[in-house]
């Protein structure tokens, strides 16, 4: 086979050009992805007056963390703060409890009818939040939840595709376990408790992930859901500050995307594998 | 012998005969029943009442004229006939498919080039670099994006139109004129995204065995053909499942250009959604905005459903 290895040795300093190129590309599409966020970092440590001079000051030379107590001068964005804290803590503790609850008792336990609600769960997946926002406003109205933190979390303490996700997980561990500890003399739930449910910790962290980034994040609901700025989650807090103020004080509104960014770049620094996890759960594998 | 859980499943299915054959089946049976029920029974009941029934409740309310104030009055399918006449309502549903399409054409064919490039690195500390870095975006809300992004592509002051000065290119008027309003949307929301299909594309290349690869090495096969006749067929479920979930969210495009074109210039960058949060919480047509989220529903299922007929040609499952 000599064409062959003529072939490998025509070929190989293509590879090392398609190499170069290759990271160059990476390169390019890093410093687009990262540029915006370090202008928005860079640009929040800057005097306003020179906010929105060009070229920007990519690392700034002196720090001047005026703009941050501004922030907390302009708007109450502690009391945000607070509201997403409260909001997205009690809404992963909820889903927690329910999804691991539901999803065991799909995977592991049998009982008449599993399959059908199993599929209607299923069906509600595919339905998009817009088709179901204004009954469940009402919905929120009628329990007198309107214009409150609870608005927001109590219609998000169950949820079908967290289900979903647990159950697949639950799928995977072995059913002897579960048949031994029965033998043993131990309850139904004492299975789940002491045997299954330990074993789930990294479903039950990435599901926590995923809700957390979707819920700390969230606009369309605290929009149509919240009214008094002082119920307002960060999102929505910030999305007013910028409204309410000229282009004067970029740096300043920066200042507040960047507080509200900081939970999640913690939170990404120490669970990073349940962040990747939380892209692949979905999938069918 | 039968195991434990054997028993009671048998027990579960063959209820009158098992019982009477074995008195205690039938009671063990029931106990887990009950326990399965009472584990479902909190997600059965949020999901029921936040999620379920207000499926039917927007479907029946579609039928209704309501201005929240007054009673609901039962109108039929004017709703329906009204909105397939609405110019306003039609476009905004074109935009949506529009930008959604753009979007996702985007975000796919990138996320494979990053994800194919990165996964050709050998240094491990390489792909943890660029998975972190592509992933960041993520990170940060859509409102905050909105934000910053409205900042650089400023037609004025922007720091994206000052770079382009720079490089003796002319200033674009990104969210100024209707179609560069509309790029610069499908372009803002692929820069955040594109982690999301990215990470999705690297997780299923490391998946590929590397026997195939080798086989195909041996056999002369080069970087080009591996990819596009091994590796992409390969990962092509992949690809699919991304492409839906990309479509899906796409489809109920919202917060970007709420934030930062409120729908415009005029109805350029106005979507679906926007024009249902319109109709319904700005004008209170709780009716009509219903009948807009349905039509929303039937085309994001219409249009997942063909892509799931297309895939039957085109994917390749092992």
């Amino acid at each position: 086979m000599t064409t062959d290895v003529v072939a490998d040795r025509r070929r190989r300093p293509v590879v090392k050009v398609g190499s170069i190129a290759g990271m160059v590309v990476l390169i390019l599409a890093a410093i687009v992805a990262f540029g915006p966020l370090l202008w928005t970092l860079s640009t929040s440590l800057r005097s306003p007056a020179g906010a929105f001079s060009n070229p920007p000051q990519w690392i700034p030379t002196d720090w001047d963390f005026g703009n941050y107590a501004a922030v907390f001068q302009q708007i109450p964005i502690g009391q945000f703060f607070l509201n997403s804290v409260i909001v997205t803590v009690l809404i992963v503790a909820g889903q927690t409890i329910t999804c691991t609850l539901s999803g065991y008792a799909f995977a592991m336990v049998s009982f008449p009818g599993k399959n059908a609600i199993f599929a209607v769960f299923l069906a509600t997946m595919m339905v998009p939040l817009q088709t179901i926002i204004i009954p469940v406003f009402i919905i929120v109205r009628m329990l007198g939840l309107s214009d409150s933190l609870g608005a927001l979390i109590i219609p998000a303490l169950g949820s079908a595709f967290g289900t979903f996700l647990m159950r697949q997980y639950f799928m995977q561990m072995p059913r002897e376990l579960g048949e031994a500890g029965r033998i043993d003399g131990a309850t139904h739930f004492g299975v789940f408790r002491h045997i299954y449910a330990r074993m789930a910790t990294p479903a039950i962290a990435t599901l926590a992930i995923l809700n957390f980034s979707g819920f700390w994040a969230e606009f369309y609901r605290p929009l149509i859901f919240l009214n008094a700025q002082d119920h307002f989650t960060l999102p929505l807090g910030l999305v007013g500050l910028q409204g309410n103020l000229g282009t004067g004080s970029i740096s300043v509104v920066l200042a507040g995307v960047i507080l509200a960014m900081i939970p999640s770049v913690l939170l990404f620094v120490f669970a990073q594998r349940y962040f990747i996890e939380g892209v692949t759960a979905g999938s069918f594998r | 012998m039968y195991t434990s859980t054997e028993t009671q499943a048998v027990a579960s299915r063959v209820t009158a005969q098992v019982a009477v054959r074995r008195p205690g089946a039938r009671r063990t049976a029931r106990r887990e029943a009950v326990f399965g029920y009472l584990m479902i029974g909190l997600a059965v009941a949020f999901v029921t009442v936040f999620t379920l029934i207000p499926i039917l409740v927007s479907l029946g309310l579609s039928f209704f004229s309501w201005d929240v104030i007054t009673p609901p009055q039962f109108i039929g399918v004017k709703n329906f006939t009204r909105l397939f006449s609405d110019g306003q309502v039609l476009s905004s549903f074109g935009v949506t498919v529009l930008l959604a399409v753009g979007i996702v054409v985007l975000q796919i064919s990138l996320g494979l080039l990053l994800a194919v490039l990165v996964n050709s690195r050998k240094h491990a500390w390489t792909k943890a670099f660029f998975r972190t870095t592509f992933y960041l975006p993520l990170l940060a809300s859509t409102a905050a994006v909105s934000i910053f992004m409205g900042y650089l592509f400023d037609a004025k002051f922007g720091l994206i139109n000052y770079y382009l000065g720079e490089l003796g290119l002319p200033a674009v008027p990104w969210l100024v004129n209707p179609v560069t309003a509309q790029i610069t949307m499908v372009l803002i929301v692929v820069w955040q995204q594109v982690g999301f299909t990215f990470v999705l594309f690297v997780a299923s290349l490391a998946s590929v065995p590397t026997d195939v690869l080798e086989a195909a090495s041996i056999d002369g096969a080069g970087t080009w053909r591996t990819l596009f006749r091994i590796k992409v067929p390969l990962i092509s479920p992949t690809i699919l499942f991304a492409t839906v979930v990309a479509m899906i969210n796409a489809m109920q495009l919202f917060d970007q250009p709420f934030i930062m074109t409120k729908g415009g210039p005029g109805t350029a960058t106005t979507t679906a959604t926007i024009s249902m949060y319109q109709t319904g919480f700005q004008n209170l047509q709780f009716g009509y905005a219903s009948a807009i989220a349905i039509l929303l529903l039937v085309i994001i299922l219409l249009i997942t459903g063909v892509q799931f007929l297309a895939a039957r040609k085109l994917v390749f499952y092992q």
